[in-house]
């Protein structure tokens, strides 16, 4: 039976959903300059402009390298996983090292107004869409 | 401090789903963080990776030597955003690990950097290591 009332819980669900059904669609091309798979990227539509967004847990801001050209962006940096001289280690899931990705949007945007965010390990790249790649509106005479 | 290599290329780890016992009362779905865990002679330290886990939304439970964090992820940022391709799903992250160390409760530290969380539980007086010296 059809829900008769909106559930503000099911939200998030329905969020995870829609994001597992547009996984691996090939919207974003890799580009020449760099290649690697790290760090996964989701991106939105925000109105006219694309939002980027990826986790980068335990990276630093200054060990992150972002560079938009046209309509490449590139994003590299280091991961550094630490521990104790004289620790024993239990456990190891997190991985160190390096990573160089460059992807190309099918979009024109605007290289010189983007915006960067990093907090708690989340990366968010605002990237406005640029004025002459937006559509324009044609009145018919 | 020993550091590992970082010269290799990071690869992508898949986030694991949270398979539990309990049932969550709230139709999201949670994943397993990925979690280092070290030892010295008067501590456990474990490392977390909570991205996108605020501080105020971490929650950390020591209990029958049960110790349990659930970080839980902020929805309301990704409103208005609507998804045109994604590689990774985004959760709230839940995993408890049961302790073989008496930790003294009242001292544990925790630490949130860059989606980073790190706890430090010192063990208590009677689990640290005694020299027996022989006469």
């Amino acid at each position: 039976m059809a829900m008769l009332f909106a559930d503000p819980f099911g939200t998030f669900l329905q969020f995870q959903q829609a994001l597992d059904a547009l996984r691996t669609s090939s919207w974003l091309e890799p580009s020449v300059s760099g290649g690697g798979a790290f760090p996964p990227l989701n991106v939105f539509r925000k109105g006219d402009d694309i939002v980027i967004i990826t986790e980068l847990p335990g990276i630093r801001k200054a060990d992150l390298q972002i560079q938009v050209k046209d309509r490449t962006i590139r994003l590299a940096g280091t991961k550094p996983v630490e521990y104790g001289e004289k620790a024993s280690l239990h456990r190891r899931e997190r991985l160190a090292g390096s990573f160089d990705r460059a992807v190309t949007l099918p979009v024109e945007i605007d290289a010189d107004r983007v915006k960067a965010e990093y907090h708690d390990g989340i990366l968010a790249l605002y990237l406005p869409r640029a004025e002459r790649d937006k559509p324009k509106a044609i009145t018919v005479a | 401090m020993a550091k590992s290599q970082v010269s290799q290329e990071l690869a992508v780890q898949e986030k694991k789903e949270l398979v539990s016992k309990e049932e969550k009362t709230v139709p999201a779905r949670y994943y397993v963080q990925n979690t280092d865990i070290h030892e010295t002679d008067d501590a456990l330290t474990v490392v977390m990776e909570i991205p996108g886990v605020e501080k105020k939304d971490v929650d950390v439970s020591i209990e029958n030597d049960v110790l349990r964090v659930e970080g839980r992820i902020d929805f309301a940022k990704y409103e208005g955003l609507e998804p045109l391709y994604t590689e990774y799903n985004v959760g709230h992250f839940a995993r408890t690990f049961t302790l073989s160390n008496k930790i003294d409760q009242q001292q544990i530290t925790a630490q949130l950097d860059d989606g980073v969380l790190t706890l430090t539980l010192k063990k208590a007086k009677e689990a640290l290591p005694r020299k027996i010296a022989i006469n």
